[in-house]
């Protein structure tokens, strides 16, 4: 596979065409704007924070394929996660899009092991993380409602 | 007499092919593909002199300028002033006192916004236009904060262009600035700078252009222009980064207060009272970038022996054709700027496919573009798009990296739609 069929695997292709959980998020205890100024990207993501879980989540925004895949994986996977398990999953996705070209993902990371492509495209890797900042953020205690790239 | 009748006028080249076997960066390949440099707007490539003159000011004359008594110091001396001369002529300003080195547009305009703008106060006004690259809004707004004076935009029709019958009702007895771009790097407009400088003279305001992305395309003259302040960066006029250029009448630089303090801009200094050095001097405090200079200069002759008229129909054929191929052969691509008088910019999007996208798929063609918001949110923001993917032509680029720019799109249009 080339590089570029790396970065646009099927899974990308897909979540970006059908992003799953995508709109507002009523009830949610958590809003994060995050913002990737690079790029003018913008997207808001929406937690239900209960009982130490997600208890549900939601995302909107605009951006590029490789963004909105992310973010789109990403709800996917942590829906109904606890917190801990987040911040884990946050810290492997972190070492996934930023390790060494011949790092093995970890094992546990399944579909989100596609996001890998983009360590052959250092700018595209702050597209890829926005979604997983914003998390991060919503579901730490100090709960910030903006994150960047920068 | 004899002798003019006789001379010898050098032929202005014509021939783009060949002068783009002066530039070694298009020579190489990228992703094992021939490089199809469509990046001009945001930055271009220089020629061989340009980086042949660079490399022989930092290996024989590197020295600092305007003080040593030593022979360094006058070859730098000589070559940094001679660019300032060329750089003249090149735009026609009646002076050298008249060009201040600056580190491009963006310090360009902040030396007018904090130095002439001291003069504004409550209730004045600062008219731009909706089409402005951030370097040409945001030193107002410090203005207008700091002042107290108001940020007044002018507004663009659906097409790019500038809304000309708002510009006039805009402009007024409050206005004391105008600052405009000369061509708009997210679409491509050209501005009819002449009549809004005529416009603001009327009403009693100064004009500053933005020249950033006029220069590289187009003669520019001054005083024809009758502007007030004109300012360019090197680098995108095939010299270095970290060089541009402020142009200001001769007046109104003198009348304006020092920008930065420090070395080279002062005659005197004591603890009481320090007094400043004649223009153009006044605005270049500190050692400036004086192997970047000589690579204008160097640019500027580059350019001289260029024919301009050809350069803007060999670049408006490019636009031309480039504009035609992306709207009937790429699927769901629409123009961003459209205005009847564009200059070498191709701004687009294309439904389904983010900017960031196309630009990545198509760079694996080796066709560099732009993709984002081209450091104009508002144009963005006046579009309804998030980003746009921007093609933008130098003289030195051809049919072929046309072509290869449609290769590149139609494989990420089969990427995202299989």
């Amino acid at each position: 596979m080339d590089e570029l069929q790396e970065l646009y695997r099927q899974v990308i292709l897909d979540h970006n065409r059908n992003p799953r959980n995508f709109g507002e998020l009523p009830d949610a205890t958590r809003v994060v704007a995050g913002v990737n100024p690079l790029c003018g990207d913008k997207m808001t993501l929406y937690v239900k924070l209960g009982e130490g879980k997600i208890q549900d989540i939601r995302f909107q925004g605009t951006g590029c394929a490789i963004s909105v895949a992310s973010s789109s994986l990403m709800t996917e996977r942590v829906k109904g996660a606890s917190v801990d398990a987040a911040l884990e999953l946050f810290d492997k996705v972190h070492e996934l899009l930023t390790a060494a070209h011949d790092h093995e993902p970890a094992p546990d990371l399944d579909k989100l092991a596609a996001l890998g492509g983009v360590r052959e495209y250092p700018s595209r890797v702050k597209c890829a993380s926005l979604g997983w900042h914003a998390l991060k953020s919503a579901v730490a205690d100090e709960g910030k409602s903006n994150v960047t790239t920068e | 007499m004899m002798a003019t009748a006789q001379r010898h006028v050098p032929q202005l080249k014509r021939d783009f092919a060949a002068l783009r076997k002066d530039f070694p960066a298009l020579q190489q390949l990228v992703h094992g593909k021939p490089l199809a440099y469509l990046d001009n707007a945001a930055s271009s490539q220089s020629p061989v002199a340009v980086l042949d003159a660079m490399a022989e000011q930092q290996r024989r004359n590197h020295s600092n300028v305007h003080r040593g008594v030593h022979q360094l110091s006058e070859r730098s001396t000589a070559a940094f002033e001679g660019a300032r001369e060329k750089v003249r002529r090149f735009i026609n300003a009646s002076s050298v006192a008249e060009v201040v080195f600056t580190r491009g547009t963006t310090e360009s305009i902040n030396l007018v916004a904090a130095s002439f703008g001291q003069g504004l106060k409550s209730g004045d006004e600062v008219l731009i236009t909706a089409l402005e690259h951030h370097s040409n809004i945001v030193p107002w707004q410090l203005l207008c904060e700091r002042s107290g004076a108001r940020l007044v935009v002018a507004p663009i029709l659906d097409d790019g262009s500038l809304d000309l019958a708002a510009f006039d009702a805009l402009l007024g007895a409050r206005t004391k600035i105008v600052a405009v771009a000369h061509v708009s790097n997210a679409l491509g407009t050209v501005n009819p700078v002449a009549d809004l400088i005529d416009k603001a003279h009327r009403v009693g305001a100064v004009v500053l252009v933005d020249g950033a992305q006029a220069v590289p395309h187009t003669r520019v003259d001054v005083q024809a222009l009758d502007c007030d302040f004109y300012a360019f960066s090197g680098h995108k006029m095939f010299g270095p980064t970290g060089t541009g250029v402020l142009y200001g009448k001769r007046a109104l630089l003198e009348a304006m207060p020092p920008y930065q303090g420090g070395g080279d801009m002062i005659l005197t200094v004591s603890f009481e009272r320090s007094t400043y050095n004649a223009l153009p001097y006044k605005f270049e405090a500190g050692t400036p970038n004086i192997t970047g200079v000589v690579g204008l200069g160097a640019a500027v002759d580059y350019l001289e022996g260029i024919d301009f008229a050809s350069v803007a129909a060999h670049e408006h054929a490019l636009l031309e054709r480039a504009s035609q191929r992306v709207l009937r052969e790429v699927e769901g691509a629409r123009l961003i700027g459209t205005a009847p008088n564009k200059a070498s910019v191709l701004s687009f999007v294309v439904d389904g496919i983010h900017a960031h996208d196309l630009g990545t798929i198509v760079d694996s063609e080796g066709v560099a573009i732009r993709t984002g918001h081209h450091c104009a949110m508002p144009v963005m923001e006046r579009f309804g798009v998030a980003a746009t993917a921007r093609a933008s032509f130098a003289f030195y680029n051809n049919d072929d990296d046309v072509d290869r720019l449609i290769v590149g799109l139609l494989k990420a249009v089969e990427i995202f739609r299989g």
